[in-house]
């Protein structure tokens, strides 16, 4: 997903003069043919994220679409007053590109991981919030925010992400997508989740409980219409994500249900990361199977909900 | 705009007069009428609590009519305790300090890109370099290369709560910017004002962004407000106190 998001980033730039990349010293050789063939379009800056944002306000200011690319909890905790103040405050056409989002850096340790980019992000007026499944998704949404005014954060995954998205579906920023339907069971994802709720959707049908999984890959705006139509309809709900349960999905839907959209005897369940800085290195899955992240975990927790 | 309001950073104000006076005067290319004009030369007020000073010379030049003064600070207002984009004039919004220089290295930055000749003056406070965010827009600035790009700092060598040589001691001051990579310069605003005229009316030194110090006095041309820290910003301001300030500009005026 991370790359084919550059790739896209570098063909919509061949299109689009406005759109600039700026690197904030992300691996060697990133985007080289992009920097090769756009040179006046392609920036790499120093390890300086407050004043990077800044500077992309001030070219956004002036009409360009810059797409500001390094790591996720840097590019959210270390400039949030630049984010706030230099560029949702006068909505600027500012493109966050922030890899590893959620539990990807699993090795590196806390300072790392991004498990509450999505609420810091969220709480800022003006910001759009994606997190798309797969890389056909994220090329969706990258071309889809050419023409979109006001700054998105992207969410980026790890990379080699199993292909769930359909482009048969389309891809409009603030409208969920309903990747498959039943009556029994609703899971609400949102970025790499997807995948998992389909899996687990799966397992289910072979034991005669119909899922109805509803993708968000726009946390904010969140597509209030679409969750309140099947959140009236189906018992159980059940939102799974990569972050921290404050703040996050899970928090956007309970808001919805303690307004009233809900199933007259309709019960709610969040999955999601604890509200604590992950202790543990390993791999993203390591990390997602300890907050209970992964298909047979989810299984069993929602065996005993339903069948309790 | 103080009688309406009864408060603001006059001291902070008056320390940048003859900077902005200078710029607006003599320096800067732009129209009243279009403020979004597109080859304007462009200018950020980073230490935004002096934007009392910025209000006064926006409406002077016809940005806006005085009459907007009545609303300083109050809730049907657009002229707030610090500048924001709604205001003709404004580029950026400004009052967490730190923020300018940055974005003016996007504004330079986009002249060159687009070919354009607009320049951009970025007025930071002394104080406001204690913020690490200057430093790395000062190292961006300078790994650009950006000779349209102006740094003003006001150093009236006062912070809120003291001196700077108490406080956040910035000395060396001046080589600090020349390490950074900065043409720099240093021009005392009350002795010699137009020296500043005469610095930013020739041509930058190819390749580098060029930095003037500006040696000022917070609270300048009111005797009590002068190096008074009571004054950096101030509420509920008295009507008594606004006669006597009025009666020594009038005086200054004379």
């Amino acid at each position: 997903m991370r790359k084919r998001g550059l790739a896209t980033i570098h063909d919509l730039a061949r299109t689009h003069r406005e759109v600039l990349y700026i690197g904030s010293d992300v691996g060697k050789g990133t985007l080289a043919e992009f920097q090769q063939e756009l040179p006046n379009q392609y920036f790499v800056e120093g390890i300086a994220e407050a004043h990077v944002i800044g500077m992309a306000a001030g070219l956004a200011a002036n009409g360009k679409i810059p797409f500001v690319n390094t790591i996720a909890t840097f590019l959210t905790r270390r400039c949030y007053d630049q984010l706030a103040v230099d560029v949702c405050l006068g909505n600027r056409n500012v493109r966050l590109y922030a890899n590893g989002g959620g539990l990807v850096y699993a090795p590196l340790g806390p300072t790392h991981l991004a498990t509450e980019d999505i609420a810091l992000m969220c709480a800022l007026p003006n910001m759009t919030v994606l997190a798309p499944c797969d890389a056909d998704e994220m090329e969706r949404a990258i071309r889809t925010s050419a023409n979109y005014q006001g700054p998105i954060y992207f969410r980026v995954a790890r990379g080699g992400d199993k292909i769930v998205s359909q482009s048969r579906l389309g891809f409009t920023i603030g409208r969920a997508l309903v990747m498959r339907e039943g009556g029994d069971l609703l899971l609400l994802t949102t970025g790499v989740t997807c995948q998992i709720a389909l899996e687990v959707a799966e397992a289910l049908a072979q034991q005669g409980v119909a899922t109805t999984v509803i993708h968000n890959h726009t946390v904010k705006p969140l597509d209030t219409e679409t969750l309140k139509a099947y959140l009236g309809k189906i018992p159980y709900v059940m939102s799974l994500e990569e972050h921290s349960l404050q703040g996050g999905l899970g928090a956007g839907v309970a808001r919805l249900i303690a307004e009233g959209a809900r199933h007259p005897t309709g019960c709610f369940k969040m999955l999601g990361i604890p509200d604590v800085f992950p202790d543990g290195y390993g791999r993203q899955e390591n990390l997602m199977a300890k907050y209970g992240l992964e298909r047979e975990a989810i299984l069993a927790n929602l065996r005993s909900w339903m069948h309790g | 705009m103080v009688a309406q309001g009864r408060r603001g950073h006059i001291a902070s104000a008056f320390s940048v007069v003859e900077i902005l006076v200078v710029l607006y005067d003599y320096i800067m290319s732009y129209r009243p009428g279009e403020p979004t004009w597109p080859l304007r030369d462009r200018f950020i007020l980073s230490k935004g609590h002096g934007c009392l000073a910025q209000y006064a010379l926006l409406a002077d030049k016809g940005f806006f009519p005085k009459t907007l003064y009545e609303g300083f600070c109050k809730p049907d207002g657009i002229l707030g305790g610090h500048p924001e984009e709604k205001v003709p004039g404004v580029e950026a919004p400004t009052g967490s300090l730190g923020h300018g220089l940055s974005i003016g290295v996007g504004f330079a930055l986009n002249a060159r890109l687009d070919d354009t000749a607009y320049r951009t003056y970025i007025l930071l406070g002394d104080g406001e370099c204690g913020e690490g965010s200057i430093w790395e827009a000062a190292m961006g600035a300078a790994k650009h290369k950006l000779d349209n790009l102006y740094v003003l700092i006001d150093y009236n060598k006062l912070m809120s709560f003291g001196p700077t040589s108490e406080v956040w001691n910035l000395e060396p001051f001046a080589d600090k910017w020349r390490a950074f990579g900065f043409t720099t310069h240093e021009v005392d605003m009350v002795k010699e004002p137009l020296a500043l005229k005469e610095l930013l009316s020739g041509p930058p030194e190819t390749g580098k962004p060029t930095a003037v110090i500006c040696h000022t006095i917070k609270g300048y041309g009111v005797p009590f407000m002068e190096h008074n820290l009571d004054w950096h910003h101030k509420s509920r301001i008295s009507d008594e106190d606004i006669a006597r300030v009025l009666a020594y500009l009038e005086d200054g005026h004379a």
